[in-house]
């Protein structure tokens, strides 16, 4: 078991260090960063000068390992755009993102499993066809399409949602913004969270519906049944558990998505979000910013497939028993 | 004798029996048969064909600033009170006709779309027939940089791209480059599918009898890999190609919503719908509904299509 953490932490510090490099790459290589940084009467002296300061005349080896020490410290230097550091940048703006994942997780979590298991319990009946064409139309239709639509209905005709922003917000300790507590920022986060999480939604009702389906087809519930046990407790205490730990790999892993993917929900909310901080680096080429967020999504998704391989072990006794054997 | 064992293996009966295959697989009378499949294939046949015709089908160019005029803007469509005749869809915000802009657009997003898919599949096939057949050290190299990437969501991927390649061609028109830059884009953010397929496909083919003789008559490794290895590995590629331009036409649609697509002046659907989208609140809802529409019907086409080819292609659903 020890021994397996301890490779799987070695496999992902590896891929954190790799995607580290490309983020050097982008931030050394792709535009230049004295010319960000001055203006254009700056004299070629000062640019020298500032250029041999900054370092960039050392070897690149020793560039990149800079480079690396200072992200492990969280310094990312300063935005060409809004001339701040980049940590404070996203640390002002990671609460509003964070939150928006944390209940577009919960909402397609509580509305995926029960549509998944309802469709595959009664295969034939209306409600699960509808649940299925809902569930194609969810893939198929681009986030920002579901978004407007949204908005077109609830706040321009209904007028009952707001159409834009996170409300009123609550500072909790230092950093951390809330909208959770307020009446306006509940109310703002409703069709945002629902955007973002009718895609994992989908996702979700289509995997535990295949699952379900294929462990109902098991010899042990055909003996569960056997046993003389009610059709609730065959469903839920034998068939449901055992598809949830694919269920758990993936909203696990989704989770990283739908951190990236808020990038699209964010926009169409105007949510104050680290997703319109990300994407304004990109039409301003805000090299800092945008390697900055390609780590921090990075290490979002090692520490989550991290987490998820361990719950998987815990959760799968063959998985644990397959580990100590190897 | 020797010389007609050396005749052995072509490569023409490789890509006939693919085809062969093709046919025996029923692929006509599955297609046929479901009502759901008749209609996806018709409208995507339709979108396809308005997207090659549009210049002939559309009333105007919307590309051309000089056929647009500023007092035609915001006009309702032709079938509302207070509607233009000559505008059936209505305008936009610079009085350009939308029926036109629609199907200019159309143009734009699938032409992306197919390039960027075939870029992905390029880049993919090869990378995943290298793989496969190479072993070892590449092998583990290649495979290693898909998994990174198959981590990151494609539409980050693409975001990405699209900045650092902005950034590299720094100066140019953004009207001139956008069109490559999403391709790029696409591209490089959808080959590791094909790649991972091929490679699967390419480590069960390259033990084949039909390799091994290729192989003993001295043909090079590339022309193995293309004529012979290629056709039989090609069948779950293009189920995978079709349900990446679904992909890509959303992620094109995404990123020309997001403002770093196609600029306003060559609009696709994606970008009328961002323009449409300011629209929302002060009444003239034609501007973002009639894209969205034609977005959403195109990408649902083409994403039954895809279902529809790979439960075709797949014998173990037979």
């Amino acid at each position: 078991m020890i021994a397996f953490i301890i490779r799987r932490l070695f496999a992902s510090i590896g891929v954190l260090i790799a995607v580290g490099l490309i983020a050097f790459l982008l931030f050394r290589y792709v535009g230049d960063p004295v010319n960000q940084m001055v203006g254009i009467e700056t004299p070629e002296s000062e640019r020298v000068a500032l250029r041999q300061q900054l370092g960039l005349n050392d070897p690149a080896i020793v560039q990149a390992l800079r480079f690396l020490g200072h992200a492990a410290r969280l310094d990312f230097g300063i935005s060409y755009q809004f001339k701040q550091p980049v940590s404070e940048l996203i640390g002002a703006r990671m609460p509003a993102t964070l939150e928006l994942a944390f209940v577009a997780s919960i909402l397609s979590l509580l509305a995926g499993i029960p549509m998944g298991v309802y469709t595959a319990l009664h295969r034939k009946s209306a409600l699960a066809k509808l649940f299925e064409a809902l569930s194609l139309v969810g893939i198929s239709l681009p986030t920002f399409l579901i978004g407007i639509l949204l908005i077109y209905l609830f706040a321009v005709t209904l007028g009952w949602l707001p159409s834009f922003g996170r409300g009123d917000v609550v500072h909790i300790g230092s950093w951390w913004t809330t909208g959770l507590l307020t009446a306006s920022g509940l109310k703002s986060i409703i069709m945002p969270a629902i955007t973002l999480a009718l895609f994992q939604m989908t996702l979700i009702m289509r995997l535990v519906r295949a699952e379900m389906l294929e462990v109902l087809r098991a010899d042990y519930i055909r003996f569960a049944r056997a046993r003389g046990l009610s059709e609730r407790k065959v469903h839920f205490r034998h068939a449901l558990k055992n598809t949830l730990v694919p269920v758990i790999t993936v909203v696990g892993l989704q989770l990283g998505s739908i951190v990236a993917f808020s990038i699209i929900t964010e926009t169409v909310f105007s949510w104050p979000g680290m997703g319109q901080l990300f994407l304004q680096s990109v039409q301003n080429v805000d090299i800092p910013i945008m390697a900055a967020y390609l780590l921090f999504i990075a290490f979002l998704f090692v520490v989550i497939n991290l987490v998820v391989d361990l719950l998987y072990a815990a959760v799968d006794p063959r998985l644990r028993v397959a580990i100590h054997g190897a | 004798m020797s010389e007609i064992s050396v005749e052995l293996p072509k490569s023409e009966p490789a890509s006939r029996s693919f085809l062969g295959r093709l046919k025996d697989s029923d692929l006509l009378a599955s297609f046929l048969s479901s009502k759901v499949t008749v209609v996806a294939g018709a409208l995507t046949l339709i979108f396809f064909l308005a997207a090659v015709f549009a210049p002939l089908i559309a009333p105007t160019n919307p590309f051309d600033p000089a056929s647009n005029f500023l007092i035609d803007s915001l006009n309702p469509p032709r079938f509302v009170t207070g509607g233009d005749a000559r505008f059936l869809l209505g305008t936009d915000d610079q009085g350009r006709d939308l029926w036109s802009a629609i199907l200019y657009g159309l143009r734009v997003s699938l032409l992306i779309g197919v390039f960027g898919v075939l870029l992905g599949g390029a880049i993919g096939i090869t990378l995943g027939l290298i793989a496969g057949y190479a072993g070892g050290r590449i092998d583990s190299i290649i495979m290693r940089i898909a998994d990174v990437q198959l981590t990151f969501p494609a539409i980050l991927i693409a975001l990405l791209v699209d900045g650092v390649v902005q950034a590299l061609l720094k100066g140019q028109n953004r009207e001139q480059t956008a069109f490559g830059i999403l391709v790029i884009s696409i591209g490089l953010s959808f080959w590791v599918q094909y790649a991972r397929t091929v490679r699967g496909s390419t480590l069960v083919e390259k033990n084949r009898d039909y390799v091994q003789a290729a192989r003993l008559i001295g043909l090079s490794p590339a022309r193995i890999l293309m004529r012979h290895i290629l056709p039989n590995v090609m069948g779950p590629v293009l189920v995978i190609a079709t349900i990446n331009l679904a992909l890509a036409i959303i992620t094109e649609a995404t990123l020309s919503f997001l403002g770093v697509g196609l600029p306003p002046t060559q609009p696709s659907l994606g970008t009328l719908i961002r323009i449409g989208q300011n629209f929302l609140f002060s009444g003239e809802w034609w501007i973002v509904t009639f894209p969205s529409i034609t977005l959403a019907a195109l990408v649902l086409a083409v994403n039954l299509l895809g279902d529809w080819l790979r439960d075709a292609l797949n014998p173990r659903l037979k």
